[in-house]
């Protein structure tokens, strides 16, 4: 299905005051794969995530999500075809139940009352908060919260998954959690990370960014192998494959 | 700082009772939404002298309690809170209005006196009535009845965002506050450092509403509100809303107080 492919071409954004955050971009990401855009804080990770869903329109280049070019006209479908999970789930989860917050997207695309439900309920299931569903979100642990956040964007049944930094502020044991999760998942995925251990194990291929340009993309582990290209980003071995500061052991 | 802290956790307490489980909290919220309403319209419409025919009205917020299951000395703790703005407004009643109104052997009561009791005892029936009516419904479920009866949307969706991000924004204060305190040493908050701080507050709200606006259009929003439509209004609502209705009507015409007082003393000889 071309459904789940992401093509951005020569894509270049300036914000209203001159800062210049992409400055030519260009990649493709076919159905299936699960990619990580990596890199430095201010190296334009965030930037690039919100064209992805028509948050921002580009300077000059082009977008292109299915078939389809992303336009005005269009941008109502690829927002549901594009599931976009922010980092601070409280910018997520604006209802007053958990019930209500995953029902929102769902009941925005008109689905029947029936539908709704099970939409829900499924989506729910899947995160393994189905008990969460009556409670207010600000009564949810930082890892709830996630998952719901998840939640909300999976019972619009997306073929596509942007996540903003999913394993921040997790405890280990959350993240851990949410990581077999999210390997579970068939979507196309997308991630942008500090996490780069999260990297390694989720991502298959690895784009790094670099003050506003694609510095690098391939598989993961042939660009983490690449010690110098990672100093020069700002950037450094995921640490399992670093050697063991204890025992002395190489990577 | 950390009293806000506090209260915030408490007021948290109030929306968790709301999830009880009892015929009260079963009822459809517009039931008694109306119901507190006729209730607060009736008690505020007294004379300024009324104290006697107000105490029946007591029944109301004591049988919602007992049949809600909430906790007395909590709800009582709420009111209290409250109490002060009522005092401070009735305060100058018995200075300025000095005439003798009820004479009860050598000792005369003034106007002021009264008029001051009628204010304190109103509060505590409205506020009460208020906070027992969040304590079984919830505020999500008293905004969703209010835009049910004709609150126009975007209120209701204002107040229900309110409600939602009050708890993060104060957060967010109460961290900077204390950010602001560990680097004070004891220094009490200067104008300019309130005003920066206020600023800061007002900025970073306004980047968080752009954020929870992006999330919105990624899930598809377009200026209509759904809810869960769930809301049925029945038999028990009926009987709820105008049961109480009339009770508080009759109550308000006829000074059941007054009444039962009478009719003691008629048979005692």
């Amino acid at each position: 299905m071309s459904h789940h492919i992401v093509e951005v071409r020569n894509l270049r954004h300036v914000y209203p005051d001159g800062t210049i955050a992409l400055r030519d971009i260009s990649f493709r990401i076919t159905h299936g794969e699960s990619v990580a855009i990596i890199g430095a804080n201010g190296a334009g990770k965030s930037t690039l995530l919100l064209h992805l869903n028509g948050f921002l329109s580009p300077t000059a280049g082009e977008i292109r999500i299915g078939d389809y070019p992303l336009t005005k006209a269009t941008l109502p479908d690829i927002r549901r075809t594009v599931g976009m999970v922010f980092q601070d789930p409280d910018d997520q989860l604006f209802m007053p139940t958990v019930y209500d917050d995953v029902a929102f997207g769902p009941l925005n695309l008109g689905f029947p009352g029936t539908e709704v439900e099970q939409r829900v309920k499924d989506a729910l299931e899947k995160v393994g908060a189905g008990h969460l569903q009556d409670k207010p979100p600000y009564n949810l642990s930082g890892g709830e919260k996630k998952r719901v956040a998840i939640a909300t964007v999976l019972s619009m049944s997306p073929d596509i998954l942007v996540m903003d930094e999913p394993t921040d502020g997790l405890d280990p044991y959350a993240r851990r959690r949410l990581m077999s999760l999210l390997r579970d998942f068939s979507h196309t995925k997308i991630f942008t990370s500090h996490d780069l251990d999260m990297v390694l194990e989720l991502c298959s291929r690895v784009i790094i960014l670099h003050e506003g340009e694609v510095k690098a993309d391939g598989p993961a582990l042939e660009i983490f192998r690449n010690e110098e290209l990672l100093a020069r980003c700002r950037l450094e071995k995921p640490l399992s494959m670093q050697g063991c500061p204890v025992c002395g052991g190489k990577g | 700082m950390a009293s806000i802290d506090g209260a915030l956790l408490d007021f948290k307490r109030l929306d968790r009772l709301a999830t009880g489980d009892t015929p009260i909290h079963h009822l459809d919220p517009r039931a008694k939404v109306l119901a507190t309403l006729v209730f607060i319209v009736t008690v505020v419409s007294f004379g300024k002298y009324e104290v006697t025919a107000l105490v029946p009205f007591f029944l109301f917020p004591v049988v919602m309690i007992a049949l809600g299951n909430l906790p007395v000395s909590y709800i009582i703790k709420k009111i209290a809170l409250l109490c002060p703005f009522a005092l401070v407004v009735g305060m100058f009643n018995p200075i300025f209005d000095r005439e003798v109104l009820v004479q009860i052997g050598s000792l005369g009561i003034t106007g002021g006196w009264i008029s001051f009791a009628s204010i304190v005892m109103r509060s505590i029936l409205t506020v009460g009535a208020a906070i027992v009516l969040v304590g079984v419904t919830g505020f999500p479920g008293v905004c969703l009845a209010l835009e049910r009866i004709g609150m126009p949307r975007v209120f209701a969706v204002q107040l229900l965002f309110l409600y939602r991000y009050i708890f993060v924004l104060t957060d967010e204060g109460s961290r900077m506050e204390r950010a602001r305190k560990l680097r004070a040493f004891g220094k009490k908050m200067e104008p300019g450092i309130f005003s920066s701080l206020v600023g800061h507050l007002l900025l970073r709200t306004w980047q968080r509403a752009e954020r929870i606006h992006m999330a919105m259009l990624a899930r598809g929003f377009t200026g209509e509100f759904h809810t869960r439509q769930n809301m049925r209004f029945g038999g028990k609502e009926m009987l709820f809303l105008f049961g109480w209705s009339t009770l508080f009507i009759i109550m308000r015409f006829l000074n059941l107080s007054q009444l039962v007082g009478s009719l003691v003393t008629g048979i005692l000889p």
